[in-house]
């Protein structure tokens, strides 16, 4: 029997459920909160990807380990920074709804 | 396959029911803690995950920074600009909203996944097995040292950035406030900072 964990297409496909998951959260979620954990999900499936190539194709296994440690990196950054957009905009309008922040809406 | 293979493929699916039950639990629920919740448990599945794809010091990574610094940092966010009730009450009534995430999701699905079935993957010839974190420190600091200094530089200014973004227009708080209650709905045109 072949063993699910032993195989690209399994990691592949957890990847890509992550990223369409992240879509969907990132679409329907009616708050701010909610669409940052969407795009962190969409990050994580990307990480994912990497490390599956990493074992299963590429050369050398250290680089897909580096590429998703930068991801988890560039992650942690852009959770400060939108946590901080987020509170400033909470001030100012005093709601984290995206209906409601709508002062340039054309 | 032995015994013991078959624990590992047993744990193997725990794994991924945990990614998947978690991810579901964050984009379908409508508090924003559980919301986060669903989140930390996704980030243990995909630790699970990367142990299986044979990085033991990516799994460490995967719980200390997404599931200790960044739900902490998300949970700050609720802190902020949250009322229980308000947010479980309103409900997605907007139907354009769900059809659109329902229909883009299916599409991304449908055509990433045929991309991934009918690709016939190629492993790279020169094989070199050494998944250790010594392996993994000399890269960093010999074939990758500017983007590991790059990265350093982008952490430090993300950092800074948010602190000043979050201080700003702390003096005048209490006046903005005053402002939107007595002008109910209208909100302030002038420079808040």
């Amino acid at each position: 029997m072949m063993m699910l964990s032993n195989n690209l297409n399994t990691y592949l496909i957890l990847g890509v459920f992550l990223l369409v998951a992240g879509i969907y959260g990132l679409i329907q979620h009616k708050s701010f909160i909610g669409m940052l954990v969407s795009t962190e999900l969409v990050l994580n499936g990307a990480g994912v990807n990497f490390m599956a190539f990493n074992r299963f194709l590429a050369p050398d296994p250290a680089v897909g380990q580096v590429i998703t440690l930068f991801i988890m990196g560039i992650a942690a950054a852009e959770a400060a920074i939108v946590v901080s957009f987020i509170l400033a905009v909470f001030r100012r309008y005093q709601s984290i709804d995206p209906n409601e922040v709508k002062e340039l809406h054309g | 396959m032995t015994f013991y293979q078959t624990i590992a493929e047993g744990l193997f699916f725990a794994f991924i029911l945990l990614v998947i039950l978690g991810s579901i639990l964050t984009i379908r629920t409508k508090i924003l803690m559980h919301t986060v919740l669903g989140l930390a448990v996704a980030f243990l599945g995909t630790a699970g995950i990367y142990f299986y794809l044979g990085s033991m010091f990516l799994t460490l990574m995967q719980i200390l920074i997404y599931v200790g610094a960044i739900c902490i940092v998300l949970v700050f966010g609720i802190m902020v600009g949250y009322t229980p009730t308000e947010v479980a009450d309103k409900t997605i009534k907007d139907w354009r909203n769900k059809f659109l995430a329902i229909f883009s999701a299916t599409t991304a699905f449908l055509l990433l996944i045929a991309c991934v079935l009918k690709t016939d993957w190629v492993p790279a010839l020169a094989e070199n097995r050494d998944f250790s974190i010594t392996h993994l420190g000399e890269e960093f600091l010999y074939t990758y040292c500017l983007a590991f200094e790059l990265i350093s530089i982008v952490l430090l200014v993300a950092i800074i950035g948010s602190i000043i973004l979050a201080r700003g227009g702390r003096e005048d708080e209490y006046k903005t406030i005053e402002h939107l209650r007595s002008a109910k709905g209208n909100y302030p045109n002038d420079d808040a900072q």
